[in-house]
């Protein structure tokens, strides 16, 4: 190629970047608000089936708290903790963990505690788990993870956290053992962090948003 | 360019070279998001929009794009279109959206979208291009509501779970025929086995077609025909 095809080549390709370019940040500028109100929404949507029978006022996703590893908390990603307020006083907290020991890849999971350490819904975020097997852990697919409605450490005794086939008081899923232990496990060590670090946790800064 | 070219081009892409079934182009996404019918429809519009879009820039451009740059700008203008699309469906459709998840960027590994370019677009007038764009993509995405359609049947016993992730409001589980399905359909395998089937039963029609056709014409006539 001669030089000053080289050279022409050139400008053409920076001018088509640059048409590209100016596509995509125009269909951003136009998106950019909808993407974020759509977000929003979906995270408040998402939280409210974990805080079943618990009045509160303001947006939860505001009072975020991000606890980064290392932490006692199930997992070793940083773990997230909405304060939920009424009326200035705390009334519940939700918790996004991660359980390690799932069948197939971490299990994601939103806990849902009131101020007196009684669970008031469990959801699963995100899994792999088998499809048809494992995945019963979704409010979606069978009523399993609604047992923990209600329960709190002491109702049962922590000895008794447990699946039924392991001596414990909470059924388990046919066809899979190693999944509803693991969230199992990840609820229960989350209720007896919340019961030890409670008021930090109220009382702590939200932290910033990551953008 | 007359009309009746335009309709055999999109066509082409509907049945004789359509790119799931006979070109075995972007089989990636075909296998993935294929366990419902709504999955396979989202992805499948997303694609048509962006072959569309990207066979007419191509097109509206090949006057200007040197052989030795053509691929770099392909690139540039699948990547720039996947991504405009992904911002759209993330404010439009967000929860079809965060179904289909990584297979919406995934679009621009489409190989079925460059080969559009190549084989067509930066050979062709722009009416042309984009009525071939359209028939690949709508080919493609039939083929993926097909192929959605059948595994969910088979697999959930239902049929259009999750429709409110296009028209919005209520959660919506489809319509159910039986409490559960044959697992295998939605597993990965399944998928494997819905494309084998749906190759299968267009070469059968292709050749029951041919047979028919083969009795009532001679071949020279055929072939001239074409």
């Amino acid at each position: 190629m001669k030089e000053h095809t080289v050279f022409k080549t050139g400008i053409t390709l920076a001018m088509i970047a640059a048409i590209c370019t100016a596509l995509v940040a125009a269909t951003f500028q136009m998106t950019i608000d909808r993407i974020a109100a759509n977000e929003k929404a979906l995270l408040e949507q998402s939280l409210q089936p974990a805080l079943s029978g618990v009045f509160y006022d303001g947006d939860v996703s505001e009072s975020r708290l991000v606890i980064p590893p290392p932490h006692e908390l199930p997992g070793n990603d940083a773990a997230i903790i909405y304060r939920v307020f009424a009326a200035n006083e705390p009334v519940a907290a939700l918790f996004a963990v991660t359980a390690r020991d799932g069948f197939s890849g971490p299990i994601r999971i939103l806990l849902g505690v009131d101020v007196s350490g009684t669970v008031t819904g469990v959801r699963i975020l995100q899994h792999r788990e088998t499809p048809g097997l494992g995945d019963k852990i979704e409010s979606s697919r069978s009523d399993w993870v609604f047992q923990f409605e209600g329960r709190s450490i002491g109702n049962p005794t922590v000895t008794a956290w447990a699946l039924k086939g392991d001596g414990g008081e909470f059924d388990q899923l046919t066809g899979a053992s190693v999944t509803p232990r693991a969230v199992l496990k990840a609820i229960r060590n989350t209720l007896l962090y919340f019961d030890a670090h409670r008021d930090e946790i109220f009382l702590a800064e939200a932290s910033e948003e990551d953008k | 360019m007359t009309s009746g070219n335009l309709i055999d081009h999109l066509q082409s892409g509907l049945w004789k070279d359509n790119p799931g079934l006979v070109q075995l182009l972007g089989l990636c996404p075909l296998l993935a998001v294929t366990t419902t019918l709504v999955n396979g429809f989202g992805l499948g519009i997303a694609t048509l929009l962006v072959l569309t879009f990207s066979n007419a820039l191509v097109s509206l451009t090949r006057r200007w794009i040197r052989p030795e740059i053509r691929i770099p700008i392909y690139v540039l203008i699948i990547a720039s279109l996947v991504t405009c699309i992904e911002l759209i469906f993330k404010a439009c459709f967000p929860t079809l959206d965060r179904s289909l998840g990584i297979f919406i960027p995934l679009i621009v590994t489409n190989c079925a979208i460059v080969a559009r370019a190549e084989i067509f677009a930066s050979r062709n007038p722009i009416g042309a291009s984009i009525a071939d764009g359209i028939g690949m993509g709508a080919g493609f995405a039939l083929l993926l509501m097909a192929i959605g359609a059948f595994r969910e049947l088979v697999g959930q016993a239902s049929i259009l779970s999750r429709l409110d992730m296009i028209t919005g409001g209520e959660t919506f589980n489809g319509i159910s025929f039986a409490d559960s399905g044959l697992l295998l359909a939605i597993l990965p395998p399944g998928a494997f086995f819905s494309l084998a089937l749906a190759v299968a039963l267009k070469n059968h029609i292709d050749r029951k077609r041919r047979i028919s056709r083969g009795a009532t014409m001679p071949r020279s006539l055929r072939q001239h025909r074409k």
